[in-house]
């Protein structure tokens, strides 16, 4: 159960690798945190440390594939740790996206949307039931307007964020919330060898901004804030300005 | 997606964590039917009774479970022996529209009057009065209680020692109460005597206080947290008691012809959708009005909304904190730690954190109920707006300063402590529990902030 300033007691991170999620899971411990559940697909090797100095953190298979099996895995993880008071989607692969493999394509396609889909109306009932709970869902910037560069995931990642707003109006007035967060070029392992794009920032950035927006109540979060006024131009911007914006 | 139209929102009076549960509402007699609780259905995630929602965090609302609002119900005045027996659902307001014309006050009232007395109890609230009368359990006699098995018990402290006690304070989660008989104190006026004084700083206040508060059934100090360095602690001491008809007389003649008139007047109330207004700069700007109107010393009567229920003037006032909201944090520490109350005291001032309402009390003795809050110290309470960075590390640096002074948090305040710092704050919790568990074991009662704090 969350407290009156937002921290919560238990965390569960889908895509217990990602640098952005687990950055979010340590700006949210506190003495209240209890359990925090780190879920992906090669829990052995996920390192469990230097995440939380209150709570305990185990790991939990997790395959944004396996879309038949994830309201199970969510109901095990709630009758193990109690409620679940923020649930983190933050699995998702980059590609190599030269938008001419249909099959990386598709794929692409399977893990960042099917995938947010199926895990996301799976947590979505459980949070109802329990009449509380927040979703945390990391869309991108890179959906909101697709580049030439990378538009097969940028493509995945509008469909996600269109879910993910969509069902947080759904779910008005069930006691459950989303907030869906959408950063820009984050300096992390998914990005590495990659140029910096304008306005970049660190996954603590993203994390600082998430947990500001849970406090007060947000429904959408970018990161950084700015972004939201760039974004607001760069959708209206002509098509060849655009193409050749992204140079 | 199906929305059933009885879910609704709910939170306490910090309107912060809110969360949906069924709300059903009963009125006292519904309860005591055989098969009353069959009746709610599916109960997977647990009930909890609430009463007007003035609890500040979580205590009265149950997350996709089930909400039980109990109706007004009956209020029988004895005025021979000074009790009277009452419905849990009744509020103080009624309840004292009904008895103070016919001379009797609550033993026991805090600074609203729209609380339950189903409320009052399983808060084990107390009063201004804390220091002389105890808190408002002392003043009960017996009740009657639907328990998790479905029958409905007649409790007194003989009768049933453990479920008594355990009661008393214990957040609703021992049994629902559908009525209470107890004790009422007589009055001659609806005005009190009062002497408010303004104090220049902590030391002065606390040695105010230790020396002259046994001469006042009533006594509270309202402190500037806003003020620092040498004026640290500035307070305003209000003290008094009831006035007698001849007091009234000499202070008040034209008041003297009716004097246990009583009609609290209601002002216009706070709209939905207010930002928070309550921000730094106006919490400075009214702590320094509210300090500097007030005469250096004053005495003369008050009426008891005047003097007890000040804010009831105002409706729905915790709208002023905005969207976000507040919270309260009350605790108490034993009188021997001074210094901590000063380290509190210093750190909120310091931080920033603007606080409308601080009020430090003197608490007396203990009532004897196992999660009951009141024990011998200093108690003080600081409005809070949440939704501001830094406040977590704040609020849990103290719950560690409260904790290691062997203090305690208010159950019907707390909205942010971990179920560490309660444990340690109560230190029959484990008897608490254990009678708990035998009262209900399936763990048919439960609230948020039980699930929070770990009480089940």
């Amino acid at each position: 159960m969350k407290n009156a300033i937002q921290e919560p007691q238990t965390i569960l991170l889908l895509g217990g690798t990602s640098d952005i999620g687990r950055a979010i899971v340590h700006e949210l411990d506190s003495p209240v945190l209890r359990s925090v559940v780190l879920a992906c697909r090669r829990p052995d090797e996920v390192d469990t440390a230097g995440l939380s100095e209150h709570a305990e953190v185990t790991t939990v298979r997790f395959d944004a594939l396996e879309h038949g099996d994830h309201e199970r895995l969510i109901a095990e993880i709630a009758a193990d740790v109690g409620d679940l008071d923020v649930v983190i989607q933050a699995f998702g692969e980059l590609g190599v996206d030269d938008g001419d493999d249909p099959e990386a394509g598709a794929r692409l396609a399977e893990v960042n949307y099917v995938g947010a889909v199926s895990s996301g109306l799976a947590v979505s009932r459980r949070l109802r039931s329990q009449g509380h709970g927040t979703l945390i869902v990391l869309s991108s910037v890179a959906g909101i307007r697709t580049r030439p560069s990378n538009f097969v995931y940028g493509s995945t990642k509008a469909a996600q964020d269109a879910f993910s707003t969509g069902l947080g109006h759904a779910l008005h007035g069930s006691g459950a919330r989303v907030m869906t967060v959408r950063p820009g070029f984050v300096r992390s392992s998914m990005t590495e060898g990659l140029d910096e794009a304008p306005f970049a920032v660190d996954p603590a950035d993203v994390a600082t901004a998430t947990v500001a927006g849970l406090r007060r109540g947000a429904e959408v979060v970018w990161a950084p804030g700015i972004l939201r006024f760039v974004f607001g131009i760069l959708r209206f911007v002509p098509g060849p300005i655009w193409r050749k914006l992204d140079r | 997606m199906s929305v059933d139209t009885n879910r609704r929102s709910l939170s306490g009076w910090g309107n912060t964590a809110p969360s949906v549960a069924t709300v059903v509402h009963r009125t006292g007699s519904e309860l005591t039917h055989p098969g009353a609780l069959e009746l709610l259905g599916d109960v997977d995630r647990g009930v909890i009774a609430r009463g007007l929602g003035r609890s500040y965090g979580d205590p009265a609302q149950n997350a996709g479970g089930t909400v039980i609002r109990l109706d007004e119900g009956q209020i029988e005045l004895d005025a021979t022996s000074g009790t009277v027996t009452v419905g849990a659902g009744v509020s103080l307001d009624t309840l004292l529209r009904r008895i103070v014309p016919q001379g009797w006050f609550v033993p026991v009232t805090p600074g609203t009057r729209f609380v339950t007395v189903g409320g009052c109890i399983a808060s084990d609230i107390h009063g201004k009065n804390h220091h002389a009368d105890r808190s408002f359990g002392s003043h009960v006699i017996s009740m009657r209680m639907l328990l998790a098995d479905g029958s409905v018990r007649g409790v007194t402290a003989e009768s049933d020692a453990d479920l008594w006690w355990a009661t008393l304070g214990g957040m609703g989660l021992t049994g629902i109460i559908i009525d209470a008989t107890f004790r009422l104190i007589p009055i001659e006026t609806v005005r009190c005597l009062v002497d408010t004084e303004r104090v220049p700083n902590l030391d002065a206040l606390l040695d105010r206080m230790e020396t002259g508060d046994h001469q006042y059934r009533y006594s509270v100090a309202w402190i500037d947290l806003v003020a620092t360095g040498a004026s640290l602690g500035r307070a305003v001491l209000s003290r008094g008691n009831h006035a007698t008809l001849n007091e009234l007389r000499s202070y008040v003649p034209g008041a003297a012809d009716d004097p246990l008139k009583f009609d609290p007047p209601a002002l216009p109330g706070v709209p939905v959708g207010m930002p928070n207004v309550l921000n730094r700069a106006a919490v400075r700007a009214f702590n320094e009005v509210w300090y500097r109107k007030t005469p250096r010393e004053h005495h003369g009567t008050e009426t008891l909304t005047g003097f007890f229920h000040p804010l009831d003037m105002v409706g729905h006032w915790n709208r002023l904190y905005g969207r976000n909201g507040f919270l309260q944090y009350q605790f108490v520490v034993p009188f021997g730690e001074v210094a901590t109350l000063r380290t509190i005291i210093t750190k909120v001032s310091a931080g920033g954190h603007a606080s409308f309402l601080a009020v430090l009390k003197r608490f007396g003795a203990e009532s004897g109920g196992l999660l009951s809050f009141p024990k011998p110290g200093w108690t003080l309470t600081l409005d809070l707006p949440a939704g501001v960075d830094g406040l977590g590390r704040l609020l849990h640096e103290l719950d560690d300063l409260v904790m290691a002074a062997g203090g305690r948090h208010y159950l019907a305040k707390d909205a942010v402590s971990s179920p560490e710092v309660i444990r340690a704050g109560y230190p029959r919790f484990d008897d608490w529990l254990a009678i708990r568990r035998s009262v209900d074991p399936d763990g048919l009662w439960v609230s948020d902030q039980a699930r929070r704090l770990e009480l089940i």
